[in-house]
């Protein structure tokens, strides 16, 4: 049951960091000019809901299973991914706007959270991979 | 002011450093009279004269800083916001033009050539934005001009720094679009009753054949309230013909061509169609308006040749997808806490004009609402497709005379101005600085390059930079403002400016370089932004911090001897008065009533004027006319202009003995006092006495008198300056104006805003702190 737990939230946390890594190479187009800002913003506001959805599932798979110490781990990342997607203005064309992005310094602001995002999946990856395999000896 | 109180710096500034002037120290508190007699000039940056020559001039391309700190760090210190005010497509006077097989520019950051380059030997180039070498091509080395070979620096893009080129083919994605003219008129029942469609057709019929464009220039009408009707004007059909398109759902053009008709060839059936129109829909009884579909029937028509859509609207749009709600609570207008719903309610709009930019569509929107219309959320439309909002609150043909009368002749300028089409705007600094935020109307499609659908002499765009780099080694640094832009005769054009400014490394320097007037211009669009994205109390406050902070600044590390009293340089004395005008302006005022409507109409003016026309509009420029002399007279094309003071925007200024004149820049106030001078009224305003003068006077009467030729002139003088025409109110002590022409006396006290004194006071207590 344990292994189960960990081995499906290892699965999440790949998609997660193949998500945060589409992001940085995404935003890093756009800032090397290879793509315009629109269709960089409608790459990545298609993926702003799977990303929410995958870590509040970690977050919450990680509480329902009693693992206090990753679900506090995850918790801050998770709300903080809630608070950037509800508080999109109503003008906004989504949590990353064409018009916006290129005004004070907001794709800057994008690329340094994907990459910290990218620091913590890793840091997560390795946790359950530690743990999935504890679990794997023990069971 | 004796030499005790000049900072010693001062004693060892390098040649490079700005006259002594601009440093001296002011106690504001103490110096009442700070307003200069005549209207203020763009301080000159310190260059060595031949670089300043051929500079670029100040109406077109203004720093807040002339002089720019060398690292970021110093930039902070200074607490003053950097950046650039540009003006790039005004109407000038003189404006070299170059057709040349070769068009030379830097081979790594594409710069074009300017007069700020330096030629290593007659062969090669150094750029000045990368320090690039680059090779003068063959070509480049004979001068048209002077007929001479061997001498490039002499040539006319290495001798202007405002000039245009023509572009060759490479320049072209498409072959270059035709001018392409559509007018999307709102025809509710509203709409007919409020009369602006005679004054349209009217306008219409009589600029037709002023309208910019050659024989390729197609033209097109759409008309909506609660369906959408397309007008067939298609040659050999003997009168227009109207396809009417009920299902908003699903927006189709009816027929594949002929709704957008080339004007040359079907110009009868245009004409009939205007004089039409207002007839066609005066029985009307819809007061529904569909304005997100046939704003989107106008996008489906215009997305093969791309041009410019103007939409007249009249109310809140009620059908279809982009519907509106009205969001504003008329109690909430006095609030002295926060305004809400500064922002789009959707983004509906700003997807539509983010798909017409894409297809080089520019959408202007007329406002003619009496109710609140959401300019907010409509406004969009125009802000990213490089547009332009114009608003005309209450508007009706009978009971808002001066209304139509303005709304008239800025219908005039509209249709006739240059126009450019399906443009790009790049601006390029000096390795080491890069720009960091827009204010305008266009879309910032990759960085630094702005797409502009249309380009218009009247728009004007700001950005902030940073330093990025310090800037040691350099002398100067220079800034390239490119637009490459479709005339209205099809022809591919380059526009470029160039500026260089000196960089300096101590914070006096910077402070004696500060440009008051720029860096209120870049603080009003960088208050719009926070209201709209933060909160306009914060807004407020950043710009009373803004004053605070750089005269603390100026305090702490410039000024040596400290003394009581509130401590300015001269060049930015105005600074307080400036942000108090500015905080008592429409669209961050609190605590007075202000419509909605009108409030986010202002911030757009603030983000969309050039700085000339936005600093009249911020401080208004006062006069007193009943005593014009000719003493000190400008001497204009054999016309004495006199040159009256500017005086203060205080009541204490104004006299019940006296008539003023107001300039807002859109609209002119004469303020004329109960025991004025009877040789005024009967001399210039052609009434027997005060209580002959009518409430709604507009015109000043053409009188044979000595005193109306030298006000008349005056007043001209004063129109001539700028493209717009100003409407001109003659107010009494119980005119409806009189509010108006109040509300802008900036320095006094109000019951919900300080006197200028007061504010002062304010500031220094913060500073002290």
């Amino acid at each position: 049951m344990e292994a189960a737990v960990f081995i499906f939230s290892l699965i999440d946390c790949c998609a997660l960091i193949f998500l945060s890594v589409y992001f940085i190479i995404t935003l890093s187009d756009l800032e090397c000019d290879y793509i315009n800002a629109r269709a960089c913003c409608s790459k990545l506001n298609k993926w702003v809901i799977p990303e929410l959805v995958g870590q509040t599932l970690a977050t919450v798979l990680m509480l329902v299973s009693m693992h206090w110490f990753v679900f506090l781990l995850n918790l801050p990342v998770a709300s903080w991914n809630v608070y950037r997607f509800l508080k999109v203005p109503m003008g906004n064309m989504g949590v990353f706007d064409p018009t916006e992005i290129h005004n004070r310094g907001q794709l800057k602001s994008h690329m340094k959270e994907a990459m910290i995002k990218l620091g913590f999946h890793l840091l997560c990856f390795f946790i359950y991979l530690y743990s999935m395999i504890l679990a794997l000896i023990n069971d | 002011m004796g030499p005790a109180q000049l900072s010693p710096s001062m004693a060892a500034m390098s040649l490079q450093s700005q006259t002594p002037d601009a440093l001296r120290v002011v106690n504001l508190l103490q110096e009442r009279n700070l307003l200069p007699p005549t209207a203020i000039e763009a301080p000159t940056p310190c260059l060595p004269q031949d670089l300043q020559k051929v500079n670029c001039s100040p109406e077109v391309f203004r720093s807040t800083l002339t002089s720019i700190p060398q690292t970021q760090a110093l930039l902070n210190k200074a607490k003053l916001p950097l950046g650039l005010l540009l003006h790039p497509f005004k109407d000038l006077s003189q404006l070299p033009v170059v057709t040349s097989s070769t068009i030379v520019r830097c081979r790594s950051c594409r710069t074009y050539i300017n007069p700020f380059v330096s030629f290593l030997d007659q062969r090669r180039w150094k750029c000045n934005l990368c320090y690039r070498v680059n090779d003068v091509p063959e070509e480049f080395m004979y001068n048209p001009v002077s007929r001479c070979y061997g001498e490039p620096h002499k040539r006319p893009e290495v001798q202007n720094a405002t000039i245009e080129f023509i572009a060759p083919s490479e320049y072209m994605l498409r072959p270059p679009q035709p001018a392409v003219y559509l007018f999307v008129l709102d025809v509710s029942h509203n709409a007919v009753q409020t009369g602006y469609i005679d004054v349209v057709c009217q306008s219409l019929l009589e600029n037709l054949n002023s309208l910019p464009g050659d024989t390729r220039t197609k033209i097109g009408f759409i008309t909506f309230d609660s369906t959408i009707h397309f007008y067939n004007l298609q040659e050999g059909l003997s009168q227009p013909q109207m396809l009417i398109v009920s299902d908003i759902e699903d927006i189709f053009l009816p027929t594949p061509d002929s709704l957008l008709v080339n004007f040359n060839e079907c110009k009868e059936l245009v004409q009939d169609l205007l004089k039409s129109l207002p007839q066609m829909f005066s029985k009307t009884m819809e007061t529904q308006s569909a304005l997100g579909p046939s704003l989107q029937a106008a996008f489906k028509l215009l997305s093969p040749t791309g041009g410019r859509v103007s939409v007249f609207q009249t109310q809140l749009p009620t059908l279809g997808v982009g519907a509106l709600k009205s969001r504003e609570d008329p109690n909430q207008r006095a609030s002295a806490k926060d305004i809400p719903h500064l922002s789009p309610a959707t983004d509906f709009y700003k997807k539509l004009a983010l798909d017409c930019s894409g297809q080089q569509v520019a959408v202007d929107l007329f406002m003619l609402s009496s109710q609140y219309c959401d300019l907010a959320s409509l406004g969009c439309i125009s802000r990213y497709s490089a547009g332009s909002v114009h608003y005309y609150p209450s508007y009706h043909n009978q009971h808002n005379p001066a209304q139509t009368e303005r709304f008239q002749k800025d219908l005039k300028r509209y249709l006739t101005r240059k126009i450019g089409f399906e443009a790009v705007m790049r601006i390029r600094c000096t390795k080491g600085l890069s720009i960091h935020t827009f204010h305008g109307n266009f879309f910032v499609r990759s960085t630094d390059l702005l797409s502009l659908p249309n380009v218009n002499p009247d728009a004007g765009f700001a950005v902030q930079m940073s330093i990025e780099e310090n800037l040691v080694d350099m002398q100067v640094v220079s800034f390239q403002a490119a637009l490459l832009y479709t005339s209205s005769k099809g022809e591919r054009r380059i526009r470029v400016h160039t500026m260089c400014l000196p960089v300096v490394n101590s914070l006096s320097d910077i402070f004696a370089g500060a440009d008051v007037q720029a860096i209120t211009g870049l603080l009003a669009s960088m208050a719009v932004d926070r209201s709209v994205t933060a909160s306009l109390s914060d807004a407020r406050d950043a710009m009373t911090n803004a004053v605070i902070d750089s005269l603390a600044s100026y305090r702490t590390a410039v000024l040596t001897i400290q003394q009581p009293g509130l401590l300015s340089p001269t060049c930015l004395r105005l600074f307080p008065l400036y942000i108090l005008a500015l905080l008592k302006q429409i669209a961050f005022r609190t605590g007075t009533s202000t419509r909605l409507d009108d409030r986010v109409f202002a911030m757009c003016q603030l983000k969309y004027q050039p700085l000339a026309y936005l600093m009249l509009m911020i401080h208004p420029a006062l006069y007193r006319v009943d005593d014009l002399t000719d003493e000190g007279a400008l001497n204009v094309s054999d016309r004495t202009i006199p040159q009256p003071r500017v005086l203060q925007l205080s009541v204490e200024k104004l006299s019940r003995e006296g008539a003023f004149l107001m300039d807002t820049g859109s609209v002119m106030y004469l303020w004329v006092g109960r025991n004025c001078n009877p040789q005024f009224l009967t001399q210039v305003l052609g009434v027997p006495s005060y209580a002959a003068l009518p409430q709604n006077m507009t015109q000043l009467p053409e009188l044979d008198t000595a005193e109306s030729t030298r006000t008349r002139a005056f007043v001209g003088w004063l129109r001539e300056q700028r493209p717009f025409y100003p409407t001109l109110h003659v107010i009494k002590d119980d005119s409806q104006l009189k509010a108006n022409f109040m509300q802008s006396m900036v320095e006094d006290r109000t019951e919900s805003a300080l006197s200028y004194y007061e504010f002062l006071l304010h500031v220094q207590q913060q500073i002290s702190k």
